[in-house]
């Protein structure tokens, strides 16, 4: 029996377990809305903007480890997915894109809502195909989906003319994928794997570096057993957190930028890092030419191209992180935990760097400290929501005092930073665990970025709680101005905002409003005791900056606590623009 | 270091802006592209003169490996190769210079393989240095248009080579 083009890419999306679709009509993907309309297994939630339903996805697949899938129509509705695209890529997140195209025979011609989506869009995805023919449909669809989430995650973006999802063929669902020119690597080198046990063996200040690698790869457990069988400290980056257990005596916050004191100390005084599923971002190896000057370095990743990009690797371990600590894991024991009290110094050293400079804020009694309201929210949560952040202050202030235990319970735009990720996140995350509790922390910048899905909240009675920290700054751009550019706050005050109140009323939410420390936590307990949709104003200290910092430009060690006293001198302020800050966040 | 690469890659709509794109969009350099159909006509090789240190030329051979599209990457300058390019020259020829023009192409063995009145087209293959040299010896007369393949070039020997009859085996992945 032939069936539309439409009619096989909705079999094919069910074929590969799809059960909800971020999804925004217009002219040419109207078939396709036509079969979804029919059908009861995929649930199609419409988002308000399709870089919202782009978020969404992301948000999903974070939550699942799954695909996230988008649809949208042809040229603005295409092009306006593109940052959600190049988010996903940047955090290597699975993602099915599929963009409706002008019919075939008039690609080229500057047809009505034509953009070429496979040409802008191939930089920042995994794959891109524009299919041409109705009978290369399900192999396409069956390709995108293996390649989005096997080896290193990413988008995939499959553009569709309106002829080829009108026009018939018989539908077949290609059982297995074959792509001869594509082959992740999956097993890491044995030979290798037994010189890491060795230096793990040999170590005296080892210290785990983990990334979103182990997320991806399901590995949190086998993680652990190697922190605790080796008793080697763990630091997380951005990207990787929840994959140790926040509270966990071996974990040391997260490295970086913002990083605590305990991580880049450690890192930076460590004999042997065992990075897994890290890529050494400049946010976290500051300095490259002074990073861990005495250590050794075992990479385990599964992208050959991550290996050696940043820092060069003693031992390159390429392959999946979950087979390769497994196998770590294995040696390790077979060699009799020979490592018991030979890293006793080290860890004592670690304490007394965690006692000597804790992350800390100073909360008075009347102005919120933007700090203490993460604690508290962290507190009435018992630490069990997922967290979905936008990007800035409140983003490092969120990664450094929520303690995540779980993996995939910390959603958050870490290599491309952006602004407006967070709503359609927690939308996204909610949607893919409904029991859970999910919280959005935004700033009071980035919420108005993204703000028209507050309604798709509303609509799909989505219980997700949103935190705006107010602080009427973009503040990590105002912080930057302090410290660098001579407090000139050029375009940074935002001081002129909506009621947010009255905003999330009128969208059809809960509105409250906290603006003093002892309001806190009951606007807290009010907001959880409701069923639905909360939006929560938090006025808080306009001008708290976020520390520990490490500069632009210098090593980890090299880190900052709190706001110089009185005016910088102006060579100062100079040498840090020499430096290179210049503002990047 | 200048490195030749030799890059197999599925003839597919896309997979030369793919590569074209990954130089420009990462900063590589290119300094000559040349592409081709093979034995097989859905496999094309392109060769790619680049430079860089040795990351560079590691990033960039892992690079083009992850490309989807891309089935084998070859770095020649590892390893022994010949390598050959052409080039067309047309050249301005008064009737006092045909004589120098015609010697010149004897001496390196070139070939004409157009003539009118006032102009030569000559061919030649041969590596950079001896395309360099030509160049040279007729810039004096007059060029009036130069065209150039870009480099080729394969294994020595036994050498490896990125060639179609080293695919890999099928591999089925079902899941
Ligand atoms: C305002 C701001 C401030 C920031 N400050 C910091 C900071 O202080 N500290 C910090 O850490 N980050 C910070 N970031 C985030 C930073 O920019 C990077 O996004 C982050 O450090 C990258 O994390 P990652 O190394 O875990 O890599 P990811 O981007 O998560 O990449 C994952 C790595 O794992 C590999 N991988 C994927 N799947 C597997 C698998 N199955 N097996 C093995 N390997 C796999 C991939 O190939 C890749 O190399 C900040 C971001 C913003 C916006
Ligand atoms: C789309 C986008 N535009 C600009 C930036 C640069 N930027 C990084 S943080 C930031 C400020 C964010 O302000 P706000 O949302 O109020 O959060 P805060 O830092 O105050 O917590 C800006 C403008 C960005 N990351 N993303
Ligand atoms: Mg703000």
């Amino acid at each position: 029996m032939k069936m539309t083009g439409s009619q096989i890419l909705v079999e094919c999306l069910k074929k590969e377990g799809v059960k909800t679709l971020f999804a925004y009509p217009g002219g040419v993907n109207l078939p396709i809305f036509d079969v979804l309309y029919d059908q009861k297994d995929i649930n199609v939630v419409l988002c308000r903007h399709e870089q919202g339903g782009g978020h969404m996805a992301e948000g999903y697949a974070r939550v699942t480890g799954k695909a996230g899938v988008v649809l949208v129509t042809s040229g603005p509705g295409a092009t306006n997915t593109v940052t959600a695209i190049a988010d996903a890529a940047m955090d290597s997140t699975p993602m099915i894109i599929l963009t409706g195209q002008v019919p075939t025979q008039m690609i080229g011609n500057d047809a009505f809502q034509e953009a070429d989506m496979v040409g802008i869009t191939r930089p920042c995805t995994k794959y891109n195909i524009l299919v041409k023919d109705v009978n290369d449909l399900a192999q396409a669809v069956k390709e995108a989906f293996y390649i989005a989430t096997s080896g290193r995650p990413g988008p995939v973006l499959i553009d569709l003319p309106k002829d080829v999802v009108l026009a018939k063929a018989a539908f077949n669902y290609p059982e297995s994928v074959y792509i001869r020119s594509y082959s992740p690597n999956f097993k890491g080198n044995k030979w290798q794997v037994k010189q890491a046990v060795q230096e793990i063996l040999k170590a005296k200040k080892p210290v785990l570096y983990a990334g979103g690698g182990v997320l991806a790869s399901d590995a949190s457990k086998e993680l652990r057993e190697l922190a605790e069988t080796a008793h080697i400290p763990v630091t997380n980056t951005l990207m990787g957190l929840g994959g140790f257990p926040g509270t966990h005596p071996l974990f040391l916050g997260m490295l970086g930028m913002h990083g605590t004191y305990s991580a880049n100390m450690a890192i930076h005084n460590s004999d042997l890092i065992i990075a897994v599923g890290a890529r050494f971002d400049d946010r976290v190896t500051g300095r490259v030419k002074d990073f861990a000057p005495n250590a050794r370095i075992i990479h385990i990743d599964i992208d050959p191209t991550s290996i050696h990009k940043v820092i060069t690797a003693n031992i390159p371990i390429v392959g999946e992180a979950k087979t390769i600590l497994k196998d770590l894991n294995q040696y390790l024991s077979a060699s009799g935990n020979g490592v018991s009290g030979k890293c006793k110094p080290w860890h004592e050293q670690i304490a007394a760097w965690k006692k000597e400079r804790p992350l800390s804020y100073d909360q008075g009694d009347e102005t919120i400290k933007p700090q203490y309201v993460i604690d508290k929210i962290y507190e009435a949560t018992r630490g069990e929501a997922i967290v979905a952040t936008d990007v800035g202050q409140h983003q490092m202030w969120a990664a450094q005092f929520y303690k995540f235990d779980r993996p995939r319970t910390f959603l958050t735009s870490g290599g491309l930073g952006t602004m407006g990720y967070g709503l359609p996140a927690a939308i996204g995350a909610q949607m893919a665990a409904p029991e859970k509790m999910v919280f959005c922390i935004a700033g009071d910048g980035g919420i108005v970025m993204n703000i028209q899905e507050l309604t798709t909240a509303v609509q799909y009675k989505l219980p997700i709680k949103i935190a705006i920290i107010n602080n009427r700054y973009l503040g990590m751009v105002r912080q930057w101005q302090q410290l660098f550019y001579d407090k000139r706050y050029s375009s940074s005050f935002i001081g002129e905002q909506p009621n947010f109140v009255k905003l999330a009323e009128a969208f059809g939410l809960t509105g409250l409003l906290a603006s003093k420390v002892g309001e806190v936590e009951p606007v807290l307990q009010e907001a959880l005791s409701i069923k639905g949709p909360v939006l929560i104003d938090f006025r808080v200290d306009e001008e708290e900056n976020c520390y520990p910092m490490v500069p632009a430009g210098a090593a980890i060690n090299e880190m900052v606590f709190a706001d110089p006293v009185g005016p910088r001198p102006a060579a100062e302020i100079q040498k840090a623009k020499k430096a290179g800050g210049i503002l990047t966040a | 270091m200048q490195h030749i690469v030799s890059v197999l890659v599925e003839n597919k709509f896309g997979a030369l802006s793919r590569i074209s794109g990954l130089f420009s969009g990462r900063g590589f350099n290119i300094e000559s592209l040349s592409v081709g159909p093979t034995l097989d006509p859905d496999v094309s090789t392109m060769t790619i003169v680049t430079e860089g240190d040795d990351r560079i030329i590691e990033q960039i051979t892992k690079q083009l490996n992850k490309l989807v599209d891309v089935i084998k990457v070859v770095d020649l300058t590892e390893q022994e190769y010949v390598e050959r390019e052409t080039a067309l020259i047309k050249i301005n020829t008064r009737s006092e210079d045909r004589a120098e023009a015609l010697r010149i192409v004897d001496i390196f063995r070139a070939r004409i393989i157009d003539s009118t009145p006032n102009t030569y087209t000559i061919e030649i293959t041969g590596d950079v240095k001896r395309i360099d040299a030509i160049i040279n010896l007729l810039r004096p007369l007059g060029i009036k248009n130069l065209i150039r393949t870009g480099r080729i070039a394969i294994a020595r020997g036994e050498g490896r080579n990125a060639s179609v009859r080293d695919i890999p085996e099928r591999r089925s992945v079902s899941r």
